[in-house]
């Protein structure tokens, strides 16, 4: 596993690619487009209980537990929520719980979308990012039982 | 003659925005084009002086004290409830409450005349377009007295059905609370008929007036409404103050809604008697800045005139119902035969919420979402939409930018 990329890797990575754009509407095309490439949910995971919800748009999110790490699916009816969506799981899915608690998670602020993270109540970005923490936490106490 | 006379009757847009200083932010790198006035209006620069003023000037507590200051913030903040008592047409200065906002003022009424006159199998009626803060008060107030909420239905143009709207009244119904304009669609109910009809029964009514009172005349005597709920930022003024006008007999007959200091007349461990109107529901310190300059608003709007103020938006609302209705896939929600300056619309199958933020991108401030109004948003099958509402200082050329905003959108988006 020594290819593993960290999550600070990942997210330099993210910096990066942004840094090309000169202009806010080209992040927003790359956004758009990660967004519209993102795979679909399986119908039999949008139920209630995965729902992560805002006042706009509605995410839904799934996790799974394999080998010591988290791995991420989700979706949203909104394609920029599901472009952020997309980052966030290349950034977080494959991660060990403990990373998944502690990331910082500043690209969003570096590449200019901080704002989607604002507590405007507009979409479901943020409770999504305390979700996907969520189930990080969740895991590595699971954990902690386990080896005790 | 004619034609110098149409002039005078125009409103000068350009220098109105002039009194406007947000209006020369920019958004993005591009000039602010301030499109959420139903959600809030943006400030003149003498209802910013008048805050500024009573801050700098005269900051004192009202109606206590016997000093300078005290007497002429006292003053200052009764001014305001003369202003707004003409501003409605209200009978008295007494029936003029101050709140904090409209939500308040349906609060008020459904804690205090709601609690001691609703009870079990009452019935109280609202609409299908009502905002939140219409339905969740009588909610919670049907549900504490196990009274019956009803609602009136609508058709696809988002106009109430007056004839089952009728059919709903009977005897049982205790209050008829509907908005005046609806802040989703835009739709102007006809007020006055409902009001007719529900006194007919018995019913009280109440006008959620949050919307209209920026765009239309208001004049609760010849409404004849029992209370009318308003808020001042959407009309130009600040946020945190709001009014509550309600018939002086039912007022008189209400219990307070807050105890505390100034709602009070004499108070003993044994039993404390409230105060006259209106200072029996204005319990605590109140929101003396903001209702002082409440006043600057209503005197702004009066010197440019509310005739000229409609004329000018009722030509923006035509303007950009023909305009967007030209864009491929946009769909108009809400096509009332009488509305006020707000336009709700989809694209085909495009997210608002997605919509929104590009348009934010070009310094185009709308509103997305369901705007507090999900019963209304449900029976158009949507769960949103983006919505446009215009201001006295909006002018054709923004509505022009909001065009080529949305076209720009809808190419990334699709």
């Amino acid at each position: 596993m020594s290819d593993h990329k960290t999550i600070s890797e990942i997210e330099g990575e993210i910096v990066e690619e942004f840094s090309l754009f000169d202009s806010w509407d080209d992040k927003y095309e790359y956004i758009i487009d990660l967004g519209k490439k993102l795979p679909p949910l399986d119908q039999k995971f949008k139920i209630d209980e995965n729902r992560v919800r805002g006042c706009q748009s509605t995410v839904y999110l799934v996790a799974d537990y394999r080998d010591g790490r988290v791995f991420y699916k989700a979706e949203s009816d909104a394609v920029i929520v599901k472009g952020l969506i997309s980052m966030l799981i290349r950034v977080l899915s494959g991660q060990k719980p403990d990373d998944i608690v502690n990331a910082p998670l500043n690209f969003i602020r570096e590449i200019g979308m901080m704002t989607h993270l604002a507590q405007t109540r507009s979409n479901g970005l943020l409770a999504m990012v305390k979700q996907m923490k969520n189930y990080g936490l969740a895991f590595k106490v699971k954990d902690s039982f386990v080896n005790q | 003659m004619i034609e110098s006379a149409t002039i005078q009757n125009k409103l000068d847009v350009y220098s109105v925005r002039q009194q406007f200083p947000i209006l020369n932010r920019e958004v993005k790198g591009k000039p602010l084009v301030y499109l959420d006035n139903a959600a809030t209006s943006q400030k003149p620069q003498v209802v910013i002086d008048a805050l500024v003023n009573y801050y700098t000037d005269y900051n004192a507590n009202v109606h206590r004290g016997i000093h300078t200051l005290a007497e002429e913030a006292t003053m200052a903040f009764e001014r305001t409830r003369d202003a707004v008592q003409q501003f409605i047409n209200a009978e008295s200065r007494e029936q003029v409450i101050y709140t904090r906002g409209t939500t308040e003022g349906i609060n008020l009424v459904s804690y205090t005349w709601g609690r001691q006159n609703i009870k079990a199998g009452d019935e109280i009626i609202v609409s299908t377009i009502e905002h939140h803060s219409n339905i969740v008060p009588w909610q919670i107030l049907c549900e504490e007295k196990g009274a019956k909420l009803r609602v009136i239905p609508i058709n696809d143009k988002g106009e109430l059905l007056m004839e089952e709207f009728e059919k709903l009244l009977n005897p049982k119904t205790k209050l008829v609370s509907i908005v005046h304009a609806s802040n989703a669609l835009g739709t102007i109910n006809p007020v006055k008929k409902i009001i007719d009809a529900a006194h007919k029964v018995g019913a009280l009514v109440l006008i959620d007036g949050a919307q209209s009172t920026v765009h239309l005349d208001i004049d609760v005597q010849e409404m004849d409404c029992d209370f009318f709920v308003f808020s001042s930022h959407k009309l130009y003024g600040p946020t945190g103050i709001g009014i509550l006008y309600g018939k002086k007999d039912l007022l008189d007959a209400m219990p307070p809604f807050q105890g505390g200091g100034e709602m009070i007349k004499e108070v003993t461990f044994e039993k404390t008697t409230y105060n006259d109107l209106p200072y029996k529901f204005e319990a605590g310190t109140p929101n003396i800045a903001d209702t002082i300059a409440l006043k600057a608003a209503l005197d702004f709007v009066n010197e440019i005139g509310k005739e000229k103020i409609r004329r000018h938006e009722e030509e923006l609302l035509a303007y950009a119902t023909v305009q967007l209705g030209q864009i491929p896939g946009l769909r108009i929600i809400g096509r009332a035969k009488e509305k006020v300056s707000v336009i709700s619309f989809v694209v085909d199958s495009l997210h608002p919420q997605d919509i929104g933020i590009l348009l934010d991108n070009r310094g185009i401030a709308v509103r997305t979402g369901h705007h507090c109004a999900e019963p209304c948003m449900r029976f158009f099958e949507i769960p949103g939409t983006v919505r446009a509402s215009f201001a006295m200082y909006n002018t054709k050329e923004e509505i022009d930018e909001l065009v080529n905003g949305l076209q720009k959108a809808i190419k990334m988006l699709s």
